[in-house]
């Protein structure tokens, strides 16, 4: 058999595509990714903002890109993520392992898993044909918006009423500065906005698309937040909705947030017409309310939250590549392999797969990377050209000549502060020898500029005005690199953060205060001094924390990869709380499935699985951790050298306290009802009474625990399927059967389940009666009270993470304040955690199905490939240096450093402290009576110089 | 008095400090321009001598952000500081000047509103103390 190739072909160059490359790209694989249009960025680069981070920061989307150029090649920097999403297309535009290929499409793939031939046709240069030849392919070709010109109920046909997309860049578009939306027909501002949710979403009579397009409801929310923040408290809002669906990770908190806010109103209601006022332009919405009175209101715009669907043109890519669709048009998978295709070799996600929001998509595009490098193991590094930067520039002993480069960042700071004059300033200070402004600083026309003007003025510091070290740092310290300075005699000076944005009302003051901030930079530039990063080699193991089902694939994708593997468990043996499971909706089989994955994990010689297993103790950093592990009741210590953690601590199901649990053996969980209708099936019951969203969306507990509807769902489906005669009622908030779980949700209402809804302030009341239990809930379209008697209630119990106090303790792991782990960016690093080379996935992360907890166990395996598949990590200059001629050895720094980092050299006779385990916090340096320790790119003279910049202008 | 416009150093550290400045920005919060924000790894490497400069060299205020106690990154460095801060604040009210001029808060790096809210105490409570009097 002919070798394998070492390239991955990825197709769709969105925000799954670029992550897929990124990842392969980063494990040392070729990646061609190519895209029909023009640009990469998909339709997330079409998208005004992404942001929103939890409840702290649902206004950190509203970022003032008024009017930021969306040209082809320089996109909104605004800070609600897509900024760091621009990074990420900078990333993936200058990876040297990544080939974009734009404007074309593939034709077709003949060959199988591992020698793939690929023809592509490319639109630009007269469909002119190539080929290339890959090991495997990735599918992440997106999605489209449906289009609502066919409804014409909904009244697209005027001007006043607009998609949410459009709704999107009317709020971006109309302007600029102040960001106030005006509405299409006569440019006013509009009074009453409404909402329509689910226009070609969850109908399946008129649009066509019976599925829940997973991501209308959260936009729309977001699309209120925005506009209320623009327009202020008059503006009223009103979102028309069969349900709220605000599922994900904190979505719920946000939506809270946002119905809380004066002049926001979510409706329960059906649309029957949109009709326009001719002379006013405003439009009359006729609709049902839950009671099915018929009732009009006035509204001045009217937008429609239009769902996503998959584009034709991928339907016949589909076809022609023979991989198979489901009757909706998405990739048909399995619930165990999310992201496989029907045909080998051949992954999938993003929207393709099915509909979902930003951080699903990021998450299967990393498995689906996982997959696809895995099937060319043997052949990684093989298609890779070696890069290398010029020599290092020597500066020691020149006097500093620096190069001061200041942002407009769109109109984000420009818009503010007077760029010129902060520009003409930072010509006057000492040692500048050149000065620039740009429109964007980070886009690759002006990084390749400030390269030049390093050349050609001799600069040796370079000072860029714009945002934070943390955004931009990396990039702007690689342009250094790549013309031969060293990257660490830079210096970033935010002046949009820390000036432009929070001084937008007072111009003048944020001008100064952009001067006084790039006056002591330059200050500090000065000082600063090239550094060496140490390089390290890395350990090729992984540890892996939870032997549930996210445990065990995240194990097996690294076993097969040739990486070892050991795989903790805390319990005696492996499976976690799928071993409680019964079927998922699909009907397939999760305890046979378990068994399987456990004996392939036994089967595997690279895993070793310790059960249990406890963590005692850990040190160390990306590549190099050491972990201690007790193992059984005695003392049966093991030390674990590792150079990824993968985090699958796993959850629980919620034990309620609520409706009379644990008092009255008629009231079940729904896993417990799972486990009666197996045992015994459902023939002797009569009535099932299911209530949705206990331990979930309350005060305790304020987030949806997300798949407590399709267990409702499931069961009441089951129920009914053994017994059609059962009656069951689910008593529900918003039933969340999001993407395709749509469908059974339809069919449990198709077989007779009776949905009731109620709201957060009037749950249902259980009592206890001689003849039974007996449910009382007020029935909003029968506008009374009803008591339901029932044989069995079953409670939809919320999600609960399994307590993992101690080990967020000992290795320092961030959770929140629900004991879930807290991934880096909750949208675009949804698998990664903060600290560098440590891993989330499964219920650890956050409450998810099976098929997403394997889909990102995948993707955590995917991601610690990227650190396992180097041989080298270069670590931080940023260490503490010890001066031994000058050290009295008082010991001071050994007491104080918080880990352990600073020795006593006996032989030597004087202090060492490692560059390797040094963390850079510099609390050393601070404590050393004789300050002979310095902390590197923060050295005392570093530090002071900026407070005398700052008080001597 | 009261329409003095201070100049306030404000050390913040890369885990939580800084990055709630960072998202005050983002999220458009305002707060006095009298602050000036100064980033180091961890308040811990704040040092007394920098504390001392600033108010020698003319700072109306200086104050740390760090992470909430307990949570700092490099588990104690903000401790340190907080004791720091106290000593520098003795040694201020034996030469007469006012040991409130030097303050240490805590927040997380989510909490851009405090972050706002911490800005305008201070400058507000320094514009009532008035100059630093070695101005």
């Amino acid at each position: 058999m002919a070798k394998k190739s070492g390239s991955v072909m990825v197709v769709g160059a969105g925000v799954a595509g670029m992550q897929a490359s990124l990842d392969l790209a980063n494990s040392d694989y070729n990646v061609y990714l190519v895209d029909k249009s023009p640009t990469i960025g998909g339709m997330m680069s079409r998208l005004p903002c992404i942001g929103f981070r939890g409840v702290e920061c649902q206004r950190n989307m509203s970022a003032d890109n008024g009017a930021a150029p969306r040209s082809e090649d320089s996109f909104p920097t605004n800070d609600c993520a897509m900024c760091m999403f621009s990074h990420r297309l900078n990333d993936v535009g200058g990876h040297k392992n990544i080939n974009v290929i734009t404007t074309s499409e593939i034709r077709n793939i003949e060959g199988e898993l591992g020698n793939f031939d690929v023809t592509l046709v490319d639109y630009s240069d007269d469909e002119k044909e190539s080929k290339v030849q890959v090991g495997s392919v990735i599918l992440s070709s997106g999605s489209q918006t449906f289009d609502p010109s066919a409804l014409d109920f909904l009244g697209y046909q005027y001007p006043n009423v607009v998609t949410g997309e459009e709704f999107e860049r009317l709020i971006n578009e109309s302007e600029p500065g102040t960001g106030r939306l005006m509405r299409p027909s006569d440019k006013q501002e509009p009074k009453k906005i409404a909402w329509m949710q689910c226009v070609g979403s969850r109908d399946i009579n008129r649009g066509g698309n019976g599925y829940c397009s997973s991501v209308c409801c959260l936009y729309a929310i977001k699309e209120v937040s925005l506009v209320k923040e623009r327009m202020g408290a008059d503006l009223d809002c009103a979102v028309f909705n069969m349900d709220i669906r605000t599922f994900g990770k904190d979505y719920e908190k946000f939506y809270n947030n946002v119905r809380c806010q004066d002049g926001v109103r979510f409706m329960k209601a059906r649309i029957h017409t949109i009709s326009e006022d001719p002379e006013t332009g405003d439009l009359n919405v006729r609709y049902m309310d839950e009671a099915g009175t018929v009732l009009d209101e006035t509204f001045s715009m009217v937008v429609l939250s239009t769902g996503l669907e998959i584009p034709k043109a991928s339907v016949e890519l589909a076809n022609r590549l023979g991989i198979e669709l489901n009757h909706y048009n998405f990739v048909k998978t399995d619930p165990f392999q999310p992201v496989q295709s029907s045909r080998p070799g051949i992954y999938i996600c993003g929207l393709f797969q099915g509909p979902k929001d930003i951080p699903e998509s990021v998450t299967e595009a990393s498995a689906a990377a996982c997959l696809a490098g895995t099937d060319i193991v043997e052949s990684r590094g093989d298609d890779l050209e070696k890069v290398e930067f010029p020599e290092e520039i020597d500066v020691s002993g020149q006097e500093p000549r620096i190069g001061v480069f200041v942002c407009n960042c769109g109109v984000n700071i420009g818009g503010v502060v007077d760029v010129n004059s902060v520009q003409e300033y930072a010509s006057t200070l000492p040692n500048v020898v050149f000065t620039d402004s740009n429109l964007f600083t980070c886009s690759d026309e002006t990084r390749d500029r400030i390269k030049e003007m390093i050349i050609e003025h001799k600069l040796n510091r370079v000072v860029v005005a714009s945002c934070t070290l943390e955004n931009r740092g990396e990039m702007f310290m690689e342009t250094l690199a790549s013309c031969g300075l060293n990257k660490y005699l830079l210096e970033m000076a935010n002046i949009r953060n820390q000036a432009a944005w929070v001084h937008a009302n007072a111009p003048d003051m944020a001008t100064q205060k952009a001067k006084d901030i790039v006056r002591m930079s330059v200050a500090r530039a000065a000082n600063l001094n090239p550094l060496q990063e140490k390089i390290i080699p890395v350990s090729k193991h992984a540890l892996i924390i939870g032997g549930g089902i996210a445990g065990m694939n995240a194990a097996l994708s690294l076993g097969k990869q040739g990486f070892d593997v050991v795989l903790l468990e805390k319990d005696a043996q492996l499976g976690g709380f799928a071993r409680k499971l019964h079927h998922t909706i699909e009907g397939k089989d999760i305890r046979a499935y378990v068994e399987e994955l456990v004996s392939e994990v036994n089967a595997n010689d690279k895993i070793q699985v310790m059960t249990e297993a406890r963590i005692i103790g850990s040190k160390g950093f990306q590549g190099n951790f050491v972990t201690q592990v007790a193992v059984g009741s005695g003392d049966d210590m093991h030390n674990i050298e590792h150079g990824v953690t993968i985090v699958a601590t796993g959850a629980s199901e919620y034990q309620p306290k609520e409706f009379l649990y644990g008092e009255d053996e008629r009231v079940l969980t729904q896993v417990e009802l799972s486990d009666r209708l197996e045992e015994k099936g459902a023939s002797d019951i009569e009535s099932v009474v299911m209530i949705q969203c206990v331990g979930s969306r309350n005060e305790e507990h304020e987030n949806c625990s997300r798949i407590c509807c399709q267990s409702a769902v499931k069961n009441a489906i089951h129920i009914k399927k053994l017994n059609p005669d059962a009656r069951v009622y689910v008593l529900y908030r918003d039933i969340r059967t999001y993407g395709l779980l749509e469908d059974y949700y339809t069919e449990a209402r198709r077989r007779g389940v009776i949905f009731i809804r109620f709201d957060r302030e009037t749950p249902p009341e259980l009592k206890k009666t001689s003849e039974g239990l007996v449910v009382k809930i007020k029935d909003p379209v029968l506008q009374r009270e009803l008591e339901i008697s029932t044989d069995l209630v079953t409670l939809s119990a919320g999600v609960v993470a399994n307590d993992t106090a101690e080990i967020s303790r000992i290795m320092k792991l961030d959770r929140d304040s629900e004991g879930f782990f807290t991934e880096a960016h909750i949208k675009l690093r949804p698998v990664d955690m903060l600290n560098e080379g440590i891993f989330v996935c499964g219920t650890a992360h956050g409450p998810k199905l099976i098929s997403e907890s394997i889909a990102q166990a995948q993707a955590a395996a995917s991601r610690a490939t990227t650190f396992l598949a180097k041989d080298v990590i270069r670590l931080s200059a940023v260490t503490a240096k010890v001066d031994t001629d000058h050290c009295v050895k008082c010991l001071t720094c050994v007491r104080s450093c918080p880990f352990d980092v600073p020795v006593f050299n006996e032989e030597e006779n004087c202090i060492e402290i490692s560059e390797t385990l040094c963390q850079g916090c510099g609390i050393c340096a601070s404590v050393c009576p004789r300050q002979t320790i310095q902390l590197s790119f923060y050295e005392d003279n570093q530090v002071t110089c900026k407070i005398d910049a700052l008080l001597a202008g | 008095m009261a329409d003095f416009e201070p100049t306030i150093i404000a050390f913040c550290c890369d885990y939580c400090g800084a990055p709630a400045a960072d998202l005050a920005g983002s999220m458009r919060l305002e707060y006095p321009s009298n602050i000036k924000i100064i980033q180091i790894p961890c308040t811990g490497k704040v040092d007394v001598m920098h504390l001392l400069r600033a108010i020698q060299k003319g700072a109306d205020g200086v104050y740390c952000v760090g992470c909430v106690e307990g949570t700092c990154h490099y588990n104690n460095g903000n401790f340190r500081c907080r004791e720091r801060v106290n000593y520098v604040r003795t040694l201020l009210e034996e030469i007469g000047i006012e040991g409130d001029r030097v303050r240490m808060y805590n927040l997380s790096s989510n909490e851009a509103t405090a972050f706002a809210a911490y800005a305008k105490e201070m400058t507000d409570h320094i514009r009532e103390l008035g100059p630093n009097p070695l101005n």
